[in-house]
């Protein structure tokens, strides 16, 4: 039984071995879409998910290590109703084509944005340099996630 | 005996899979629409029309395309997927200008072999000029004949009704919206009264003047769900009772499963339910994701594949190829009636090698077998395949059943770029499905089976030879091109890989020792330059020793890349500025307009300055041009590469030598362009993967295997090296669209090379262009 708290919930998962990777815990008995599996290997960063407000790999995260401590994925960082800053900005400058990386991509810039209110242009692109994306749109994530850290401000200001 | 090519470079890929059969069965349309919408009759389309726009030819049936609910409702059929193109969002686009209906009425269905029309595979860029003409046409008849129908129940000559989100009134004298008329919505207007009809061509879509919605930038529809962590993908498709299942491979091409196996190791370990072997095909299916990866891993160990592997040198591959047996093919020959004489003569050699489509979600299906032990069984599959109807009838063939019996069923994938591994895994699905009656199995390649099975695109090889005359015109111009082939698709023939694997395989195209499908690998290889002597000739190699087949553009990334790259050659040892060169060269206005406008964003002015005026600290700064137009018969695009190379001694000594892409702006004229933003998106990413290609990407081999198998081995662009990238669109309202997903990728190659030898004077010709490259090339110049 690995006893987790996910977007702000308590469970209780029965799991054959509290050792297996995190991902799989999340997608198959969480139900949850967001954290992909891309390589299992750590390499790409598609399956993201925050730990304390930290990204980590969920495919090579070993699902006892995170016990007790607060996992927030793509679902739990906001809502169509109520959409994070960075999902915003991600809808604003259409920041995607296929969008599979874009669940790594969102929450890396959501923890950049925590730590560090305003970045860079450098500042940014170091901080997603290990996500791959696939599909070329390096650019148009770059502009969300500036915009992302606009919207931030504008919302503490407001 | 000398053939000429296919010079229709989509029929391709698209020929083999379109037919016309019925798109739709009784069944499907009953289950599919219900009773709540218009019902036209599900006639088999027997005979093709004829003067009918795009793939309404091949299914005229209106209601094969839409229909609408009695709320209102729109719901669109389309045979194309989106593999985060855009495309649902620009085909509902285009429904909704006809019909007069907001965007978000309008619920749109992709391939599934059992509800929508047969449009072969989404690929070659072709979705908007096929299936968006058939559901412009589509649109505009139902409109007509809903028009129609309102006019007799109001009482008022249709030409003088009006639709407002698919409400029908009166136009009011002074034209504008009528208060307190009577209106008929579209739902009240289909209530039990069935229209029924095929498209007769007789109705005039809008004229692009008047459109308000195409054209205009509608948020794609599919982004939301990706941005909120909703199900979006096959992967994330969750059936009662599903099992996990994962394919142990053989270690190399050739290398094969050696009986006996032992399986009771892996069948004790915990939540596995079955092991399934079939020759060489060897799989285990469990209750638990991790417990599949487990025993895979498991039964991987135990497992004796033996074999020699395939034996392919890719250190040299333009030798490799060159050396390999071949066809000789003419792809188009002419000789001017009065040569020019030439005042510079040149050749030069150029390669690429073989590419990865490496989706950054590896393939993934689920499939179900119903019925297994009746007469009449059915077998569901949900699959990201870009052509649906063609890995029906691959499936069929593999699995001895006939079509239909099988559907298939897009979902969507990671981005794919072309045939890689997502038919393959359908058959893995549906194979152990079939071991697993009843129980829906999901299938997902690792990264390493991803990355050592997936068919690559081909490798090539190019011998370029031309000359330029006194006044800076083009002579003549000879191309040779050697390649493996570009398309080997399911369909027609399986090509799946578990197929040969069975004990009783399949034929795989890599035994074959005929000619494979030769196109693709002249695609854009006819320079659209004006040349009047000119001599093209393919080399198709025969067999494949390393599993090949579409990427995206296909022939057309290498063929761009030599070929532009040798127009900027010709046109330094001219003494003649590329853009003037290309521009005195060119009689196609349109061509010459993407051209100038590309280059005018970028500011053009002549590399010779550009060079010299930063060339400070070993970094030199340096433009170049790239053009075509894809196919010669889609969009155009011209784009300008600025960069930057640090001239290093050596990786070791602390300074390594580096090319930055600083910025890009190309040009693109698509005719009438139905999404800017989405059109923007696709030219942006086909640039900077079209970079990634060219500056990083390289699949290896070491004579018996793949050794690129993951992201460090295969490494492509990161952010830190993606540069600003701008696109103007040239918008022709008044032209069709052109097709526009792949026309980024050669030209960009070429600007690249020619950014590059415009800052340091090193001409790189064999991809990826690396930095040692540069600095051999520099030393060779001494």
């Amino acid at each position: 039984m690995a006893q987790l708290i996910v977007n702000g919930r308590h469970y209780e998962v029965a799991v054959p071995d509290p050792a297996i990777w995190l991902l799989y815990v999340l997608r198959n008995d969480l139900g949850l879409s967001g954290p992909k599996f891309g390589c299992g290997l750590g390499q790409c960063w598609s399956c993201t998910v925050l730990v304390n407000g930290i990204p980590v790999r969920s495919c090579v995260m070993s699902t006892d290590f995170v016990e007790g401590k607060a996992i927030t994925t793509l679902e739990g960082l906001g809502t169509p109703e109520a959409p994070h800053p960075v999902q915003q900005a991600f809808l604003e400058e259409q920041a995607m084509q296929c969008g599979y990386c874009a669940n790594g991509m969102i929450l890396a810039a959501a923890a950049l944005i925590d730590s560090n209110p305003n970045p860079s242009d450098q500042e940014i692109a170091a901080a997603l340099d290990r996500h791959l994306c696939r599909c070329g749109s390096h650019g148009r994530i770059l502009r969300a996630v500036r915009r992302a850290a606009e919207i931030a401000r504008q919302r503490i200001a407001g | 005996m000398n053939r000429v090519l296919n010079r229709q470079p989509g029929d391709s890929i698209l020929g083999p899979n379109l037919g016309n059969r019925p798109a739709l069965s009784r069944r499907a349309f009953v289950r599919g629409a219900g009773a709540l919408v218009l019902s036209f009759s599900l006639r088999p389309a027997l005979f093709a029309q004829t003067g009918l726009p795009g793939n309404l030819r091949r299914q005229p049936e209106l209601d094969a395309w839409l229909r609408i609910g009695t709320d209102g409702a729109v719901t669109l059929f389309t045979g194309k997927v989106e593999i985060g193109q855009g495309i649902v969002t620009a085909l509902a686009q285009i429904a909704a200008e006809e019909l007069d209906v907001a965007v978000a009425r309008i619920e749109v269905i992709t391939a599934d072999t059992e509800r929508t029309p047969n449009e072969g595979i989404t690929a070659g860029s072709t979705s908007v000029e096929q299936s968006g003409a058939a559901i412009r046409q589509a649109a505009a008849e139902l409109r007509h004949l809903l028009l129609e129908r309102a006019a007799a129940r109001l009482g008022v000559d249709a030409a003088r009704l009006d639709v407002v989100d698919g409400v029908v009134a009166e136009r009011s004298e002074s034209g504008a919206a009528a208060t307190n008329v009577p209106t008929l919505s579209y739902g009240e207007l289909v209530v039990g009264a069935p229209l029924n009809r095929p498209a007769t061509g007789a109705i005039a879509p809008k004229n692009p003047s008047q459109h308000r919605v195409v054209g205009t930038s509608v948020p794609r529809l599919d982004i939301p769900a990706k941005v909120f962590g909703e199900p979006a993908y096959v992967h994330d498709l969750r059936l009662p009772g599903m099992l996990h299942a994962r394919v142990v491979r053989p270690s190399s091409y050739s290398a094969r499963l050696v009986a006996p196996l032992s399986t009771a190791a892996t069948l004790r370990m915990p939540g596995v339910v079955q092991v399934v072997r079939d020759g060489s095909f060897l799989a285990v299916v469990a209750e638990r994701e991790e417990q599949a990866v487990g025993a895979a891993r498991q039964l991987a160990g135990a497992a004796n594949f033996e074999g020699a592997g395939a034996v392919f040198d890719t250190r040299d591959v333009s030798a490799t190829l060159r050396a390999a047996s071949s066809q000789r093919v003419v792809v188009r020959e002419r000789v001017a009636s009065s040569p020019m004489p030439a005042a510079v003569e040149l050749a030069a050699d150029y390669s690429k090698p073989f590419l990865a489509h490496a989706s950054i979600g590896p393939s993934c299906a689920v499939a179900q077998l119903d019925g297994a032990e009746t007469e009449k069984p059915h077998l569901s599959v949900w699959s990201h395949s870009q052509g649906v109807f063609g890995l029906r009838s691959a499936l069929g063939r593999v699995l001895g059943l006939p079509e239909d019996r099988i559907q298939v069923i897009h979902r969507q994938g990671a981005g794919c770029y072309g045939h890689n591994g997502a038919d393959d895994v359908a058959l893995d699905a549906a194979l152990l499905a079939r071991a697993m009656p009843g129980r829906p199995i999901r299938v997902v390649w690792s990264r390493e089976d991803e990355f050592r099975w997936e068919p690559f695109g081909s490798a090539m090889s190019f011998h370029l030879a031309g000359g330029v005359t006194r006044d800076g015109r083009l002579a003549h111009l000879s191309s040779e091109l050697w390649s493996y082939p570009h398309s080997t698709r399911p369909g027609r023939e399986p090509n799946l890989l578990a197929s040969w694997h069975r004990a009783t395989p399949l034929p795989s195209p890599a035994e074959s020792t005929g000619p494979l499908s030769s196109g693709g690998m002249d695609r854009n290889s006819i320079p659209l330059y004006d040349v009047p002597t000119l001599s093209v000739i393919a080399h198709p190699l025969l067999g494949m020793p390393i599993r090949v087949s579409a990427l995206r553009s296909l022939g057309a990334f290498g063929n761009i890349f030599a070929l532009e790259s040798f127009i900027d050659e010709l046109a330094l040892a001219a003494g003649i500025d590329p853009l003037r060169f290309r521009l005195q060269n060119l009689g196609d206005p349109r061509a010459k307009a993407v051209l100038e406008a590309a280059a005018h964003a970028a500011g053009w002015t002549a590399p010779a300055a550009a060079a010299s005026s930063a060339a400070t600290m070993g970094r030199r700064r340096g433009r170049g041009l790239g053009f075509a137009r894809y196919k010669n018969t889609a969009a155009y695009l011209a784009v300008v590469v600025e960069a930057t190379v640090t001239l290093g001694e050596s990786p070791e000594n602390g300074r390594p030598s580096a090319i930055e892409l600083d910025r890009i702006t190309a040009a693109v004229d698509a005719g009438q362009v139905v999404n800017p933003d989405g059109l923007r998106n696709q030219i942006e990413g086909g640039i900077l993967q079209a970079a990634s290609w060219t500056l990083f990407e390289e699949v290896k081999h070491d004579g018996e295997r793949i050794t690129s198998s993951n992201w460090s081995s295969y490494p492509i662009l990161t952010f830190s090296h993606a540069p600003d990238v701008r696109v103007e669109i040239i918008d022709r309202k008044q032209e069709p669209s052109l097709g526009v997903g792949e026309a980024a990728q050669g030209p960009t190659a070429a600007a690249i090379a020619n950014a590059v030898y415009d800052a340091c004077r090193a001409r790189v010709r064999d991809l990826p262009l690396l930095p040692r490259k540069v600095r051999v090339a520099l030393a060779a110049r001494g």
